[in-house]
């Protein structure tokens, strides 16, 4: 059994501690907001924040976490889509399909904090995640509406 | 609250409902009342019947629309929620939705219609009975108030979702008035409101399923749990006509939290508590493939056949005029080139995924699907049981793009369900088990001819395109003759029949002959967002820049030539050339593309430079588009713009290769996507021409490709041919 604190409250996690975070929170944690894209670090749909840093949480057993991190979902990202991401995503009525977007949510705003004035180039450097409908225009212009709102 | 569609209580109806306004008001029963009236607790009443099929209205006048078609991210679901709120009159802000089940469309003699979302239809082609659902709704209700206050109708006015009555100064809410207007008789004759009069439709509302997509809150069907579910994972045979030989079960078996171990057609299954239990053990599975006939095939099989295409005698035609053989021998110039358009998988970023529960007495899926119908009918053939003990739930589907119009991952969830009866089973495909089991984009080749007078005009041209039918692979029923129409999308003749009029050739050549030989390699085959128009406007109209620039003419101007019969394809091709900044003098190096395709005329000039390494940079697209009506423009330009990163993402990195009978590319790794960094600035021109209704998901991918490839050669002077680019150096 790993006590695991997520999204502010402690969790018991009592299975193999080989299984990668994602799969922990979706199946025994019942926090399925974080998505399987790949499986394998590519798509970033499973990004979640350890400790204010994004993280793909596909390839991140539970295993190498000591318990104490603090461990940011989406759904733990604001109580009520309040966090300026998400007002931003909005008002500009981001998502397509919406299955990468939790992921880009959660990469995006692990930016903001790390760097309020994200420049495009930043972004280009370190928003790497896959959208397969293609919502990229408007994520641009949503991580620049974003460093206004915070 | 109408209870046909609870019929799980896992699947909260919040997930499908999503309040409009932009502070994500939720949707109470207790808010809706004027301000200075004290609230009713409308849950102590009974629930509203529905007005019609398509129109339910609570007590507190929330609207819910039922939708048909699927929501796959095209928007469809608010697009037709507009169509459906304008004909009532209701307040847009109280509007939700909801998808009734196929069972219920098959127990309602079909009320709902087609199912089916792809081809770009889900409005163009169900605008009309939508929105005379909601003009029938709108009716009731009037009749109804009228029938009260002993008025006529006529003196009736509708706005926001209230009737009044100027004469009695007698108003009432839709909400009042659903229990006697449901009673009526339906009109069977309709007045629909003129676009221009359009308060709702045609105006760039928020979507109405946003809201949840940014919190975590939306279960999507891979995401769905049930009491006691089982999770499942599996391995069908990865090359086509292969068998499964021999597997080992006592290694998964061994494996925590597995259940079972199953073999379905030619598939191992392993069954267990969570599915990365159920998927790690299915790794670690020893097993035996018997590949038949195909185990050795390979791309060089598939190239070479594609090769023999482009040298046959015998095609079909799909379409030609004068006399192509004498024009061309009769030509002050001709110039040759041969294209080619590779494999590409679906990749939605939600892989595969059913969940199935099997009991002698019914069986249930739930699943992401573009068919529902045909969903129920997988389910049917699978579980054994007759149709009216079968149903089909929808969710919203990460992703698309035609993929999930098959519904071979329902049968396998089915099947498996029967194997464990009475527990839910969620099969999830791996993305692996997604990337080799696709329903590819038809792989094709095309050589193209062309001739030139003295004075650079066109004169002889002969397009032959060598490759897959989808429909000799799906739908042979479809051929004509042996000849599958659809291959030569975008470049037919018109009057063939009404479901390939929107698929027609725009431009006029004097003498031309377009056909196809048809080579089907073991492959596959489906549809993919876009399908042959795709290819066929990569193929026409980077060869038609490369006559252009033959012929000494502006691509623009040589293009306008010969569609000068055509007033809106060149309408949209000007207006994208003259935003995209064409014929400009400020050395940036532009190219442009257009096309007719799922009934809308679209166009675009892209922008690109060349990296210090030769590599593309594509700075910026302009694209422009009429679909006839605009039902919502944000989502058209966003339409506009997904397209562009799945048709872009195609021409740069898209590519399914074959090695012993079996795709090389497992995962994004090595078939890739673009990402925001490739990501070019979009401007759409949305340029309604009104009097038709076209399409807008898919025919802008089309114009993407050919326009940036035609950039790469006035930035190189070296024509882009072979696809995908792959981050070559393209000076050399
Ligand atoms: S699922 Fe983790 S990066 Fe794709
Ligand atoms: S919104 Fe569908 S994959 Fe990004």
């Amino acid at each position: 059994m790993i006590k695991l604190n997520v999204n502010g409250k402690k969790l018991d996690f009592d299975g193999d501690e080989n299984t990668p975070l994602l799969w922990a929170l979706r199946e025994q944690l019942g926090l399925t907001g974080t998505k399987y894209g790949c499986g394998i670090a590519e798509c970033g749909a499973c990004t979640v924040h350890i400790d204010g840093q994004a993280v793909r949480s596909c390839v991140y057993p539970i295993a190498a976490l000591e318990g104490s991190e603090e461990i940011t979902t989406i759904e733990g990202l604001s109580k009520d889509g309040s966090h300026p991401v998400q007002q931003a995503w909005t008002e500009l009525d981001i998502p397509q399909c919406g299955y990468c977007q939790a992921g880009m949510i959660m990469a995006v705003s692990a930016l903001l904090k790390e760097n309020p004035n994200a420049t495009d180039q930043d972004i280009d450097d370190t928003i790497t995640n896959i959208c397969r409908c293609g919502t990229f225009a408007r994520v641009r212009k949503g991580i620049h509406l974003a460093k206004k709102k915070a | 609250m109408n209870k046909l569609f609870n019929t799980s209580p896992n699947l909260s109806r919040r997930s499908f409902i999503v309040a409009t306004s932009a502070a994500g008001l939720s949707v109470g029963v207790l808010n809706a009342c004027a301000p200075s009236e004290k609230p009713v607790d409308y849950s102590q009443l009974p629930p509203n019947p529905e007005v019609n099929a398509w129109v339910h209205i609570h007590h507190d006048d929330t609207v819910t629309v039922r939708i048909a078609r699927s929501e796959m991210g095209q928007g469809t679901v608010t697009g037709l929620s507009q169509l459906v709120a304008e004909e009532l009159g209701c307040d847009w802000d109280k509007v939700t939705f909801e998808f009734p089940t196929p069972g219920e469309n098959q127990r309602r003699d079909r009320v709902w219609g087609s199912f089916s979302t792809g081809g770009s239809s889900g409005i163009r082609r169900s605008h009309q009975y939508v929105r005379e659902g909601g003009a029938a709704a709108r009716m009731m209700l009037t009749e109804a108030a009228a029938n009260q206050w002993d008025v006529p109708v006529s003196e009736c006015t509708v706005e926001k979702g209230v009737i009044s009555h100027k004469g009695s100064r007698k108003s009432a809410r839709f909400g009042e008035l659903v229990v006697a207007a449901s009673k009526l008789m339906p009109p069977t004759e309709f007045k629909l409101k003129d676009s221009k009069d359009w308060i709702i439709s045609g105006k760039s509302k928020q979507r109405l399923d946003t809201a949840d997509k940014l919190t975590g809150a939306l279960k999507y069907a891979s995401d769905l749990t049930f009491p006691g579910m089982l999770n499942a994972s599996i391995k069908d045979c990865p090359i086509l006509g292969g068998t499964l030989k021999s597997f080992d079960a006592s290694v998964p078996e061994a494996m925590p939290g597995v259940k079972k171990v199953l073999q379905i057609d030619n598939a191992v299954v392993v069954v267990a508590d969570t599915w990365w239990q159920a998927n790690s053990a299915l790794e670690a599975t020893p097993i035996e493939w018997d590949g038949g006939k195909l185990a050795s095939y390979s791309s060089d099989e598939i190239n070479a056949l594609l090769d023999d295409g482009l040298e046959a005698s015998e095609t079909f035609t799909g379409n030609k005029g004068g006399d192509v053989d004498a024009a061309m021998k009769a030509a002050a110039k001709t110039i040759e080139a041969t294209y080619n358009f590779p494999t590409q998988n679906h990749a939605t970023m939600e892989p595969m995924n059913a969940t199935a529960l099997w009991t002698p007495e019914k069986c249930e899926v739930w699943c992401p699907t573009q068919n529902g119908e045909a969903a129920l009918r997988e389910t049917v053939t699978a579980s054994g049981h007759p149709i009216e003990k079968c149903d089909v739930y929808k969710t919203i589907l990460g992703g698309g793009f035609g993929r999930r119009g098959m519904s071979d991952y329902v049968g396998q969830a089915v099947k498996i369900a029967k194997e464990m009866q009475g527990k839910h089973i969620k099969l999830q495909w791996s993305r692996e088990e997604d990337m080799l089991h696709g329903f590819y984009h038809p792989i094709t080749k095309c050589k193209l001819k062309g001739g030139l007078d003295v004075d650079g005009n066109i004169t002889a041209l002969d397009i032959k395109i060598s490759g897959q039918s989808i429909l000799a692979a799906l739908m042979p029923q479809a051929l004509v003759e042996g000849a599958d129409y659809a291959t030569f999308q975008g470049l037919l003749p018109a009057g063939l029949s009404d479901r390939l009029e929107d698929q027609t050739l725009k431009y006029s050549f004097p003498n031309f002959h377009i056909h196809h030989a048809m080579r089907n390699p073991p492959i596959r085959p489906g549809f993919w967002r876009g399908v042959n128009l795709n290819q066929n406007t990569l193929y026409l109209e980077s060869f038609l820049d490369e006559m252009a620039h033959a012929a000494g003419e502006d691509a623009l101007d040589f293009r306008l030539a010969m569609l000068k019969d055509e007033p809106k394809m060149a309408a949209v091709l000007k207006a994208a050339a003259d935003k995209g900044g064409w014929g400009s003098n400020d050395g940036k190096h532009r190219g442009l593309a257009n096309i007719y395709g799922f009934g809308s005329y679209v166009a675009a000039c892209a922008e690109v430079s060349i990296n210090n390494d030769g590599t593309v940079k594509i700075n910026k697209i302009t694209a422009a588009t009429d679909p006839g009506h605009a039902v919502n423009p944000q989502q058209i330009a966003a339409q506009v713009e997904g397209s562009f990163v799945y048709g872009l993402s195609a021409m740069l990195f898209g590519e399914i290769t074959y090695k012993d009978g079996q795709p090389e590319q497992r995962n994004f790794d090595t078939y890739n996507s673009m990402r925001i960094k490739d990501m070019p600035k979009v401007e759409t021109i949305v340029m309604p021409s009104g009097g038709f209704w076209g399409g807008v998901g898919e025919p802008t991918i089309a114009v993407a490709a050919p326009a940036v490839v035609n950039a790469i050669f006035s930035a190189t002077g070296k024509r882009v041919r072979k696809f995908p680019i792959n981050n070559r150096d393209l000076r050399v």
